[in-house]
């Protein structure tokens, strides 16, 4: 028999093992994903890719230079619409609701749109937007994608901003300031870099989005810079070419598919290194 | 002192505070109507989603939650095998998610040196960087056909003849099913379950923890004892949070999950789910009842998934303090 002793160590031992294999379990899941992704991107990398457009079914070669320009703009318009939104109730939240019941019932709803399924935001602009333009265009694509990155700024702004230490603000109202002033020249401009940070982190996680973006920009085979129409894509021509039986498809689909993956890592990576070093100072 | 002056500069200054008055007045509605864009987005899709679902809750009422027919050449609806698909999935991601998640967040908080936890943490967030999609081509390409070769026929092998559970096991190892989609799905949920729980635990008071390792607790014993009752609402709260992720993942299942709108009692055979069935079939839907029904399989999503995600972030927020509601 055991002694009590030596079975809490054992069992403490165990604890500690498995949490350890948890851990490694869950690097090696990432290793594995990114180490697929390189090799099959990589392989798929070429300048093709950025100067061809998609190809059409059964012919050979063929780049992605339609879907990554549609896919560059759609990003654009969706973050400067969601930008100034983003900010300014992000600034309501921080500056005028630490006390009002209204405030908390929007950082409550805001937190539960962070993880709203993006695809039902795809159905709510197409009923709202596509329906009723009678049309896919790339103006339906941003609105749904704006409106899955407008909570991630409005949570980071503020939570941002009530790190402002309020002897800042009473210093400016001190002097005379106006509280327009104090919250956009002041507090605002003390947690720049935090902001453009929650700007960025909305970026990167909208740049993979492709469930929204089925049923609202689209696809489309051939360049296009106009945003009242259909618009290529990343997301849905990786879906579309991964699960199609070309070659040459599921290699782009896989050269896509890294370029969005590295642009997401490196953002979130670098507001990380970023972040530890202004800690350090 | 000449008296005009003075009250020339006293009504000036008043006219000045007026001026500011108004300007804060302003911008303070100004940023609560901002703020509305988030409540009236809600909202709108609650409205809209209704709106446009409504021929079909008209046709097949309440019963749409609990038939089992999809068919579009009759064009009979019913939600049951992707609202089936959808919850198995989940609950079978957040089986597989969260003893790992526990087991990551229990490294990070108790046993791994100070210099690691930064860069382990980092790499656990990563994952859950990374776009659905791209869990959705490895998941197809890569993990889908080791899975066929090597994890289910030994599973079979195993597991097939044992009464009741058997069955779960049952069909052709073809990769891709149910138990695929939950495996790819619990990766994508470690990471979100794994940093709320590392976040509640490091709310733990220094001293409780100091104390029991002072009477001589074992690092298990401490967790056990001391850190997982203080954090119990929080880590519950932390579950939910991937339930509610997991239950409205799109990409990722669709490409993993088979697509195959019935029910099969068996893990290895394909499925669907409410996202991927939306995925696979709107695009190409009929105006009429067949839209209609997807829009009703989307509000069911949203309402399910909403009322997830409201406990989940009213526990979160009771355990760490903060004001959430």
């Amino acid at each position: 028999m055991m002694s009590l002793y030596t079975r809490r160590i054992w069992i403490n031992r165990i604890g500690i093992g498995l949490s350890m294999i948890a851990m490694s379990f869950g690097l090696l899941a990432l290793m594995w994903i990114l180490w697929t992704l390189f090799s099959k991107g990589f392989a798929a990398l070429s300048m093709d890719l950025f100067t061809q457009d998609t190809p059409a079914p059964g012919s050979d070669g063929g780049g992605l230079r339609n879907a990554i320009v549609g896919s560059g703009l759609i990003l654009l318009f969706s973050m400067l619409i969601s930008t100034p939104i983003g900010i300014l109730a992000g600034i309501y939240l921080a500056e005028f609701g630490r006390i009002s019941r209204f405030a908390s019932f929007t950082r409550f709803m805001t937190d539960i749109m962070l993880s709203a399924p993006s695809i039902v935001i795809g159905l709510f602009v197409y009923a709202l937007f596509v329906a009723t333009t009678g049309g896919f265009s790339g103006w339906a694509g941003s609105l749904a994608l704006a409106l899955i990155a407008i909570p991630v700024v409005v949570r980071t702004t503020e939570n941002m901003l009530k790190l402002v230490p309020t002897s800042l603000r009473e210093a400016a109202f001190a002097v005379g300031a106006p509280r327009w002033q104090v919250s956009l020249k002041v507090t605002l401009r003390a947690v720049k870099s935090g902001v453009v940070t929650g700007v960025l982190l909305a970026m990167a996680r909208i740049t993979g989005e492709t469930a929204p973006l089925l049923f609202t920009a689209l696809n489309n085979q051939f360049f296009s810079t106009d945003m009242s129409e259909p618009m290529g894509n990343l997301p849905v021509v990786i879906y579309q070419f991964a699960l199609s039986p070309y070659e040459n498809w599921i290699n782009l689909a896989w050269g896509g598919a890294l370029l969005i993956a590295m642009l997401v890592l490196a953002v979130n990576i670098g507001v990380r290194v970023v972040f530890r070093n202004k800690d350090k100072r | 002192m000449s008296e005009p002056s003075a009250s020339a500069g006293i009504d000036l200054h008043a006219q000045q505070v007026r001026k500011f008055r108004l300007q804060d007045l302003s911008f303070h509605l100004i940023t609560q109507l901002f703020a509305l864009v988030v409540l009236a987005a809600l909202v709108g899709i609650l409205v809209s989603l209704t709106i446009e679902a409504w021929p079909s809750l008209e046709e097949f009422g309440a019963a749409f939650l609990w038939t089992n027919v999809w068919s579009v050449p009759d064009d009979e609806y019913g939600a049951l095998a992707a609202i089936y698909g959808t919850v198995v999935t989940s609950v079978l991601a957040l089986l597989i998610a969260v003893p790992i998640s526990f087991g990551i967040a229990l490294f990070l908080t108790e046993t791994c040196p100070l210099w690691l936890r930064r860069p382990l943490g980092t790499a656990i967030e990563l994952l859950a960087g990374i776009p659905s999609i791209v869990y959705g081509i490895w998941g197809l390409f890569i993990f889908a056909p080791l899975f066929a070769d090597y994890i289910q026929p030994p599973l079979q092998d195993l597991l097939g003849d044992v009464p009741v559970i058997g069955g779960w096991f049952s069909g052709p190892p073809i990769g891709v099913g149910i138990l695929t989609a939950s495996i790819v799905l619990s990766l994508m949920v470690i990471p979100f379950i794994a940093s709320v729980m590392r976040d509640v635990f490091e709310t733990v008071p220094d001293v409780l923890k100091e104390s029991a390792y002072g009477v001589g607790c074992t690092t298990w014993e401490v967790v056990r004892n001391v850190v997982l009752p203080y954090t119990r609402v929080g880590v519950i709260g932390g579950i939910m949070l991937g339930l509610g992720r997991a239950l409205g993942e799109t990409m990722a299942v669709t490409f993993v999950i088979g697509n195959a709108n019935r029910i099969n009692p068996s893990l290895f055979a394909p499925g669907t789910s409410i996202a991927s069935t939306l995925a696979n079939e709107f695009g190409e839907a009929d105006p009429g009842l067949h839209i209609a029904s997807l829009f009703a399989l989307g509000l069911v999503l949203f309402i399910i998934t909403f009322i997830v995600l409201a406990i989940s972030r009213w526990l979160i927020s009771r355990s760490m303090g903060s004001e959430g509601l």
